[in-house]
C-alpha cells in the first residue's frame, strides 16, 4: 500500500486520476477481416480483465477509422451495437494516430465530471496494404489528397525528412537507425499481441531496401488490423472493489494539446511551417514557442505533477526507427543530440534505466490507426501491474505515452501505480 | 508535333515564368500581422493573436535553404501520376529566410540525396509534374544552386 500511497503523493492531483480496471487487445496482424471483429474480441478481453460485465459499462468511448465506411465514423455506436444494445451513451472520436488519445480523454472526463463510474474505450482498424493513400476522390482542397498528387510525398517521407536532419545536425549514422529496430525487435519476441515477432540485425535492416532516404524497409512502420479497449472507471470504484491480487494502475494525465503559434517543424500532411514572421524574437523580447513535439509529454508531466525522471518506461510512436530517437528528446529522456548516446548506451533496451517501447513498438505492431494509443496504455498498465511476461520492465511505477496524429494532434498518457 | 500546352497543376499556387519572369510560390500575407501562408490563405490568419481577414497575394523568395530532404525510391500511390518506368525523385524542405518559413518541394530530376546537404542553397524553378493527353501539367521544384550538373526543367 505504501507504494501506492507514494505515488499518489508524488501525483499532485489525485483528483484527476482515474482507474484502469482492464486492458484488452486482439492480436496485431493483416488479415483484412471487419475491423468491428477486433475491436469487439478487444472489448470483451478488457471487460473481462476488469471482472466485469458489458451491462456494466454506462459510456462508450469509440476511437474512429475512416477506412472502413461509415461504421468507422461511428465507432462508438457500431462497438455498443456489436456488444449488444443496453441504452449506453456512446461518443465516436477521429484524430488520426492520436484518435484513442482523445477517445481515452473523453471517457476520463465523463467519469472525472461524475457523468459515469465506468467508460469502455475502444479502437479497432483494418489496413489496405502498402503505403497509406489518402482517402479516394479527387479533392483538391485536401492537403492530405495534395500532397500525395503534387509532391508524391508519402508518410515515410515526412518521417526521412526528420531522420535525415539528426544525421546531418547531430551525426547520427544509419547504424544507430538500425540499432532502434534490433532493440525493439528483441523486446516485441516476448510480445503475442505483436505482428512481428522476429530477432533482426544490424546487417539485415541495413541490407533492406532503401523507401525514403535515409529510412530503409524494416525501419519503416507498416499498416496493421488490430484492437485495443480499456475499461476505466472512477477512482471511488476502484475501491470499493478494491482487494485484487495485482496493483490498481491508475491513468493520472492525458494530453490532447495542439501546436502552438507559429508551429515551425514541417508535418504531415503540410506543404509548409507556420511563418513566424509575426512572432517577436526571443531576444526582442518574445517567447519562445516550445515545438509541438516536446509539449506534448509535457503537458501531460505538468497535469501529472511528475516529470520525466519520474518516469520508468515509455511507449513512443516509432513510425520509423529515427523517430523514436526524436521522442527520447521529445519526452525529456535526454536533450537535444543526445538521443543517439543514450540508445547507444543501452538506456532504453529492457534492463536499461528507462526501457523505450518494451512491446516492441510500431516497429514489431504495425500501425493501427485508432487502436495504437490505445494498445501503447494496455502495454503500460500491464507493465505496472507487473504482469509483462517475458518483457517486463523490473519494478515499474510510472509510465508514460507519446504520439502524434496528422493535422495537430498531441497525445501522451501518464500512468501509474 | 506541337508544344505541349503547359497547366499548372495547381492553380493560384505558384506563377510559372511565362512571361519571362522568374517563377515564384505565391503565398499570401496578413495585411494585419504580416504572417505568410503557402498556400495561400485567404479567410483567416494562423496567428492567435490576430483577427484580420485582409490577405495580399504576394511572390515568396526564390531562394531558401535546405531545412532536410529525403527521396521517394518507391512509386507514391495514386493520387500521385507517375511516368512508367517510375523515376524517384528527391523531396527538399526549404527554410525562407525573409518568410520565416518552410516550404516542400520536389527537387529537380537528376538530384540525389549524395547532392544534398541541410543548409545548401536551392532556388525555385517549375517543371512538368506529369504530361496527359497532351498536356504538361507544371509544378514548382527546388533546384540546388551549387550542382551545376543538373538537368534544368526550368524553361523560363
Amino acid at each position: 500500500m505504501s507504494v501506492a500511497g507514494q505515488a499518489s503523493d508524488n501525483g499532485g492531483s489525485s483528483d484527476k486520476k482515474v482507474a484502469v480496471l482492464g486492458a484488452g487487445m486482439h492480436e496485431w496482424g493483416k488479415w483484412g477481416r471487419p475491423f468491428v471483429e477486433y475491436g469487439l474480441a478487444a472489448a470483451r478481453d478488457a471487460l473481462a480483465d476488469a471482472g466485469l460485465g458489458w451491462r456494466d459499462v454506462q459510456y462508450v468511448s469509440g476511437a474512429d477509422t475512416i477506412r472502413n465506411g461509415y461504421p468507422g465514423f461511428v465507432s462508438g455506436a457500431t462497438f455498443a451495437q456489436a456488444l449488444g444494445w443496453t441504452g449506453t451513451p456512446v461518443s465516436s472520436v477521429y484524430a488520426a494516430c492520436a484518435s484513442g488519445a482523445v477517445a481515452i480523454a473523453n471517457a476520463r472526463a465523463q467519469i472525472l465530471a461524475g457523468l459515469c463510474e465506468v467508460a469502455l474505450v475502444v479502437g479497432a482498424d483494418t489496413t489496405p496494404k502498402g503505403f497509406f493513400a489518402p482517402v479516394g476522390g479527387e479533392r483538391k482542397d485536401d492537403p492530405d489528397w495534395l500532397r500525395f498528387h503534387l509532391l508524391g510525398a508519402t508518410n515515410p517521407a515526412y518521417f526521412a525528412l526528420y531522420a535525415r536532419r539528426r544525421m546531418d545536425r547531430f551525426g547520427a549514422t544509419e547504424e544507430d537507425f538500425a540499432q532502434v529496430k534490433v532493440k525493439n525487435a528483441r523486446h516485441g519476441l516476448a510480445n503475442p499481441k505483436a505482428r512481428y515477432r522476429k530477432e533482426v540485425s544490424v546487417e539485415e535492416v541495413l541490407a533492406s531496401p532503401m523507401v525514403a532516404d535515409p529510412l530503409r524497409l524494416l525501419e519503416i512502420c507498416a499498416t496493421s488490423d488490430g484492437g485495443a479497449a480499456l475499461v476505466l472507471s472512477s477512482m471511488e470504484f476502484a475501491r470499493r472493489r478494491a482487494g485484487g491480487a495485482t496493483p490498481l494502475v491508475t491513468v493520472d494525465a492525458v494530453s490532447t494539446v495542439t501546436p502552438a503559434f507559429p508551429n515551425t517543424v514541417i508535418e504531415m500532411p503540410n506543404f509548409s511551417t507556420d511563418s513566424a514572421v509575426a512572432a517577436p524574437a526571443v531576444s526582442d523580447g518574445g517567447v519562445a514557442t516550445p515545438g509541438f513535439r516536446p509539449s506534448i509529454a509535457t503537458a501531460a508531466y505538468a497535469e501529472a505533477g511528475i516529470g520525466p525522471e519520474d518516469v520508468n518506461l515509455a511507449e513512443v510512436y516509432d513510425l520509423s526507427s529515427a523517430l523514436e530517437l526524436d521522442w527520447y528528446e521529445d519526452i525529456g529522456l535526454c536533450g537535444e543530440g543526445e538521443a543517439e548516446k543514450l540508445l547507444r548506451d543501452g538506456v532504453t533496451a529492457l534492463g536499461g534505466r528507462v526501457p523505450v517501447n518494451p512491446s516492441g513498438g510500431l516497429s514489431c505492431f504495425g500501425e493501427a490507426i485508432p487502436a495504437q494509443a490505445i494498445a501503447q496504455v494496455c502495454e503500460c498498465v500491464l507493465q505496472l501491474r507487473g504482469t509483462a511476461g517475458g518483457r517486463q520492465v523490473d519494478g515499474a511505477r510510472v509510465a508514460v505515452t507519446a504520439n502524434q496524429g496528422l493535422f495537430g494532434h498531441g497525445s501522451s498518457v501518464v500512468l501509474s501505480r | 508535333m506541337t508544344a505541349a500546352t503547359r497547366v499548372p497543376a495547381v492553380e493560384g499556387w505558384f506563377t510559372t515564368g511565362e512571361d519571362g519572369a522568374a517563377p515564384a510560390l505565391l503565398g499570401s500575407r496578413c495585411t494585419g500581422c504580416g504572417t505568410y501562408a503557402f498556400p495561400p490563405e485567404a479567410g483567416y490568419c494562423r496567428n492567435p493573436d490576430c483577427a484580420s481577414t485582409s490577405f495580399e497575394t504576394v511572390e515568396l523568395s526564390r531562394r531558401g535553404r535546405v531545412w532536410s530532404y529525403t527521396d521517394a525510391r518507391y512509386q507514391p500511390p495514386a493520387p500521385y501520376v507517375a511516368a512508367d518506368p517510375y523515376v524517384p525523385f528527391c523531396l527538399a524542405a526549404v527554410e525562407l529566410a525573409a518568410e520565416k518559413l518552410v516550404v516542400l518541394g520536389q527537387v529537380v530530376g537528376g538530384v540525389t540525396v549524395d547532392d544534398l546537404t541541410v543548409g545548401d542553397e536551392v532556388e525555385l524553378v517549375v517543371d512538368t509534374l506529369y504530361s496527359e493527353d497532351g498536356v504538361d501539367h507544371l509544378v514548382w521544384k527546388w533546384r540546388p544552386v551549387e550542382v551545376s550538373a543538373v538537368t534544368p526543367g526550368w524553361e523560363g
